[in-house]
């Protein structure tokens, strides 16, 4: 048994974006030292969305990257398949900006200190800021979001899934409870 | 994903869909080489061996920095210097190696099929450095990387592989490789310096270099092996470079620029003249850097299969 509970509909969605964007504008005192920075694949796409948000709210056009953990993950050699390897594509200098990580699902936290890692081996920014649009608990490592969309508590069984209308074909959460038996 | 293969021996049978994915990993790690911090963890607690039985300066340099740069220990090993002038057998060698538990080698030798040999023998994913006459697949790699990002696609490129083709394991890994991609290749020299029944492998044979110049995108040329008495093959360099050289004024009788390909190292005046070699049209160094990009995609590709 499957069962699939939505957690956020594509109405939803859209104001969860607007409220992250505006709560970092808030943090930040504005859009001019922030750089956006998206964990491959739905939190680059997640990113492109805030990026948009402010560059509209705040008239200013604000720079965006995206990150690929692969090569600092701690569990590639016990993964069954091998990860295909992307591009990290960071076009602007992270130097002394303030970045904004973006994650779709804040879970063990392991992601995210792979991201940190591979963050800190292009450059030395002057601060790092983490926004996940799930937060769903069961952190193995000392790391906290700054901004979350929605806060989930979940049972290590259940999984939560993020759709995206860029590569999904909509805009929604999901919890999915697997039961015994699947 | 993933490779199909444990190994990297060569390029024969290699299938394309690898090909493919050693190729477009390397995008990847060529955007890390150039990066201020060019190193990733991703081979963390790996240890891998480089046995050296040959001389190699350009090779064991690019294997020994990525590897560094994926984080790898690393551990040299050049013949000279070791128990092998000491009379011990390349079997030998290898399992005294392994038992220090190692989890990668990558070993050039004078002898075709060795790095095959050595996969009979140890665990540890063997990459072919250069094996004798045979094969030189990373080197194939990387032209092809080259080629690749210069033309954007291999698919009906036309390509010559132009010199002593004869000893040269380089040839043998372009032609394979490149044929895989489905690319048109061509190879010009001296009838001596040319294997027999080389049409077999799909490739059409010239013996005037003007004849095929009009007809190529690329031409891949390569060293004439002095070390390998390839002298003995024709009757001076002189004469060499007068017929089979690739200098400025064949070219620019073509009309149109054609790429320029070169191994390593070169003879300068022999086979390349040094301002076609120095000159705009040449990828010479960018198959350097290159180089080093499809070392990682393949050290990668391997360390972290299952």
């Amino acid at each position: 048994m499957v069962t699939k509970q939505t957690l956020i509909d594509s109405k939803g969605f859209v104001r969860t974006i607007n409220r992250l964007a505006h709560e970092i504008i808030e943090r930040n005192k504005g859009a001019e030292s922030i750089g956006i920075v998206g964990i491959r694949t739905r939190g680059d796409f997640l990113a492109r969305r805030i990026a948009h948000k402010i560059s509209l709210m705040e008239n200013i056009s604000v720079p965006i990257g995206c990150l690929d953990i692969t090569l600092y993950r701690d569990d590639l050699r016990g993964k069954l398949n091998q990860p295909e390897l992307k591009m990290t594509d960071i076009l602007f200098d992270i130097h002394d900006k303030n970045i904004v990580l973006v994650d779709d699902v804040l879970f063990t936290g392991r992601t995210v200190r792979s991201a940190l890692n591979a963050l800190t081996d292009i450059g030395r920014p002057a601060s790092i800021q983490l926004a996940v649009f799930i937060d769903r608990g069961h952190r193995e490592l000392p790391i906290k979001a700054d901004f979350i969309g929605k806060n989930v508590p979940t049972s290590q069984t259940q999984e939560i899934q993020v759709t995206m209308s860029e590569i999904d074909g909509e805009d929604a959460v999901y919890l999915i409870e697997k039961g015994a038996d699947a | 994903m993933g490779l199909s293969s444990r190994h990297l021996l060569g390029l024969q049978d290699v299938p394309k869909e690898d090909i493919q994915l050693i190729l477009d990993t390397a995008i990847s790690f060529k955007e890390i080489i150039n990066r201020p911090i060019k190193k990733v963890p991703t081979l963390q607690g790996k240890t891998i061996v480089n046995l050296f039985f040959e001389n190699s300066t350009r090779t064991r340099i690019s294997f020994e920095l990525a590897q560094r740069r994926l984080s790898a220990d690393v551990v040299n090993f050049a013949a000279s210097s070791s128990s092998v002038s000491k009379g011990e057998t390349l079997k030998d060698t290898a399992r005294n190696i392994e038992a220090m538990k190692i989890d990668m080698v990558v070993m050039r030798h004078n002898a075709s099929g060795s790095a095959q040999f050595l996969t009979k023998i140890i665990n540890a994913n063997v990459i072919n450095a250069g094996d004798g006459q045979h094969e030189h697949p990373t080197q194939g790699l990387l032209d092809m990387y080259s080629l690749r990002e210069k033309f954007g696609t291999l698919e009906g490129l036309r390509v010559c592989i132009i010199g002593d083709i004869l000893h040269s394991r380089v040839a043998r890994s372009n032609i394979y490789g490149l044929k895989t991609m489905g690319a048109k290749v061509s190879v010009c020299g001296p009838a001596t310096l040319i294997p027999r029944e080389i049409e077999k492998m799909g490739v059409d044979v010239y013996h005037h270099i003007d004849d095929i110049l009009p007809h190529v995108d690329a031409v891949n040329v390569l060293r004439i092996q002095l070390e390998r008495e390839a002298g003995g093959y024709f009757p001076s360099l002189r004469e060499f470079h007068r017929y089979f050289g690739v200098t400025k004024e064949r070219l620019d009788k073509v009309g149109r620029p054609i790429t320029i390909l070169h191994p390593g190292p070169i003879n300068r005046d022999v086979e390349l003249s040094a301002d076609v070699a120095d000159g705009p049209n040449s990828l010479i160094l960018e198959q350097v850097q290159n180089g080093v990009a499809i070392r990682m995609s393949i050290l990668y590709l391997l360390g972290t299969q299952n």
